[in-house]
């Protein structure tokens, strides 16, 4: 039974589609991985999830996100102001524009707590001091005094993890969460995130191009080009053999797996603009297996064997 | 290292700057120590990797080596010449000689300047071909760098982030250099493009017999592209050697955790638990001795005091194999032992 079900979600542009057929679903405790290069259309998934897309540009076009028996893609935005972190958080590649600068870093964690559970001031201090030491800050008691500023990197992540998780979602979307940090602090993070997900049964969107990250940490993925889902499946099977081509040349053109001394299998040419998608499947102008079909009907993702499925019209059942 | 006279020679270079706010009457002025006393050589047609993690000195380091910012001390002699800041022939000889790719396609290119432009006027500036032969030279750079001639109209908006760090490789060649000295030039780019970049890049510098000084946070890259690497934390170099064996059994116990932290790609590959705890500490506030000692597992009392340790040839007597700047000698890497 999934805690979060999405079906069909498209996101629009004017008239333009970014984003066109999205189906995902996340069980209680899942860690779903959401690769894909820039302009994929990741980012706008998530803040669709959330119903943060920005007004007046993008917008909801069709399909459904279902939790907990309500569609969140018809949802009001009152009704909405009680999902985004009562029952969905959501953190960022970037502390430093989503924490206040201003803020005692404690204030921002019982903010939520207050207005979210109309929590005392007492009980919202006890409760944000209790986060920030799940979240592994050293000495949290003292450190609620502190700005933002007066915490380093990693520990500006951590904090704006436990602002996430104050009023206990069931589902935290981190959208590249990792990706500003360096790979020591960045490992620190993960531990961090699953930790989180085994004591709180936490489900996890994990967003990210790092494709290292998804291997340590994703239980199912879902492979994303130019606006579509290419490829989901469990991870283990997935990164083992993939089955759509634009997966296998992402796994194959990463550094370290290839001889050093050869060159790399790089993807020809570049991924189309937003908006300015090729006819057919997407990804054919920089496919190696494309055939005349490929230019002219679009495949639908089709279910293969164990729980996997993937669009492309020689999509190979491993 | 090669037997052969070294094309850069880096001895004991110092940068440090001014903190910012550090200029109130009647306090002592701070600084951020940021290369400390790091030596190197390259050899013509050699790939130096330089990695290291965010503030340990690696992007100064480069800028320093072409002098584009100002060292405390130490020396940088390039073929056999010393380069100083006063030395205004020896300046012009060496940007003559070398080139800098950055890392942000569009930041390091005019928005209002055609990128032909951008490269004809590396050209110019430095008198390499003369000027009604200028346009053709272009267009063989574009081409050489897998862009079309006929894009050279085109201002850096209207091109990818791929195209324009394209055309930053043309620019840096146009120089006709010996070495070209890339700043984390991949980093911005999706691994799809990034593999093309990195792709156009082994093939110049094989080439051509560019040397190449490749700095990056990225491991992976770096292992791929280089043949030595050099390990930096805190504005030193910890570990220097050839390449795989660095990666392989790498015997400082930075590079050791350093390695462990990366994710690896195959899932059955799990990430052990991680090796260090915090963050490096600040450049303004060195730690006494070891600079790594703070944050290091097998650190004992001797490790806070005196010097630094300095590198030092891992099988004595035969750089080759690689140095390391540890007191200890490490038992053989253990850091991948949690592997099935």
């Amino acid at each position: 039974m999934s805690l979060l079900e999405v079906r069909n979600l498209s996101i629009a542009a004017g008239a333009s589609t970014l984003v066109e057929q999205v189906d995902l679903d996340l069980a209680e405790g899942e860690v779903l991985g959401l690769v894909g290069e820039s302009g994929s259309g990741k980012t706008i998934t998530c803040r669709a999830l959330m119903r943060l897309l920005p007004a007046g540009e993008l917008r909801i076009s069709a399909g459904s996100i279902h939790l907990n028996g309500r569609d969140l893609a018809r949802a009001s935005e009152a009704e909405m102001r009680k999902v985004r972190g009562v029952e969905i958080g959501m953190i960022f590649q970037n502390p430093n524009s989503h924490l206040d600068p201003v803020m005692r870093i404690g204030d921002q964690i019982a903010e939520s707590v207050r207005y979210h559970e109309g929590a005392s001031a007492g009980e919202a201090r006890s409760r944000a001091i209790e986060l920030l030491r799940q979240v592994g800050i050293p000495d949290p008691a003292r450190r609620m005094a502190a700005y933002p500023h007066e915490f380093s990197g990693g520990m500006r992540q951590r904090a704006m993890i436990a602002v996430a998780l104050a009023c206990r979602p069931k589902i935290l979307i981190a959208d590249e969460p990792t990706t500003a940090l360096d790979v020591t602090v960045q490992a620190q993070v993960l531990r961090l995130l699953l930790d989180l997900r085994d004591r709180l049964g936490l489900a996890i969107v994990l967003v990210t191009h790092n494709l290292g990250v998804v291997a340590q940490t994703c239980d199912s993925l879902a492979v994303m080009y130019a606006g579509r889902v290419m490829e989901r499946g469990p991870k283990r099977e997935l990164l083992r053999m993939p089955a759509h081509p634009y997966t296998a040349a992402l796994l194959g053109c990463q550094p370290g797996s290839a001889n050093p001394a050869e060159p790399l299998p790089a993807i020809p040419g570049q991924p189309p603009a937003a908006g300015a998608f090729p006819a057919g499947c997407r990804f054919h102008p920089r496919c190696p297996r494309a055939a005349a079909i490929c230019e002219s009907e679009r495949p639908a993702l089709r279910a293969l064997r164990d729980r996997r499925v993937a669009a492309c019209h020689f999509a190979v059942a491993p | 290292m090669n037997a052969s006279l070294p094309l850069l020679d880096v001895k004991d270079l110092m940068v440090r700057f001014r903190a910012a706010g550090a200029g109130i009457p009647f306090t002592r002025p701070r600084y951020i120590n940021a290369v400390n006393g790091v030596s190197l050589t390259v050899a013509p047609g050699e790939t130096l990797g330089i990695v290291g993690e965010s503030g340990c000195g690696k992007s100064t380091l480069g800028r320093a080596i072409l002098n584009l910012v100002e060292f405390e001390s130490g020396a940088v002699r390039f073929e056999g010449g010393e380069v100083s800041a006063r030395d205004k022939a020896a300046i012009a000889r060496l940007r003559g000689e070398t080139a800098m790719i950055f890392q942000d396609p569009y930041g390091s290119l005019n928005p209002r300047i055609p990128i032909g432009e951008a490269i004809a006027e590396v050209l110019r500036v430095h008198r390499k071909v003369g000027a009604d032969a200028v346009p053709a030279r272009v267009a063989e750079l574009l081409r050489l760098v897998g862009l079309t001639p006929d894009l050279a109209g085109r201002r850096p908006h209207q091109l990818s982030g791929g195209q324009c760090q394209r055309v930053g490789i043309a620019r840096a060649l146009a120089v006709e250099p010996r070495l070209i000295i890339a700043d984390e030039c991949v980093a911005a780019l999706d691994v799809s493009i990034q593999a093309q970049i990195l792709n156009l890049l082994m093939e110049l510098q094989r080439r051509m017999n560019l040397a190449l000084i490749f700095i990056s946070h990225d491991l992976g890259v770096v292992r791929h592209l280089c043949r030595r690497v050099a390990v930096m934390y805190l504005g030193r170099i910890v570990e220097l050697g050839p390449t795989e064996q660095v990666f392989s059994a790498p015997r400082h116990p930075y590079t050791r955790a350093l390695l462990a932290a990366v994710p690896d790609i195959d899932p059955d590959r799990l990430l052990a638990p991680p090796q260090l705890g915090g963050e490096p500490p600040s450049p303004q506030d060195l730690p006494s001795g070891c600079p790594f000692h703070p944050r290091c597992p097998h650190a004992q009392t001797a490790c806070a005091r005196g010097n630094a340790p300095t590198l030092r040839a891992t099988i004595p007597g035969d750089l080759r194999a690689g140095e390391v700047a540890c007191h200890f000698d490490l038992p053989p890497d253990t850091q991948q032992g949690e592997d099935p």
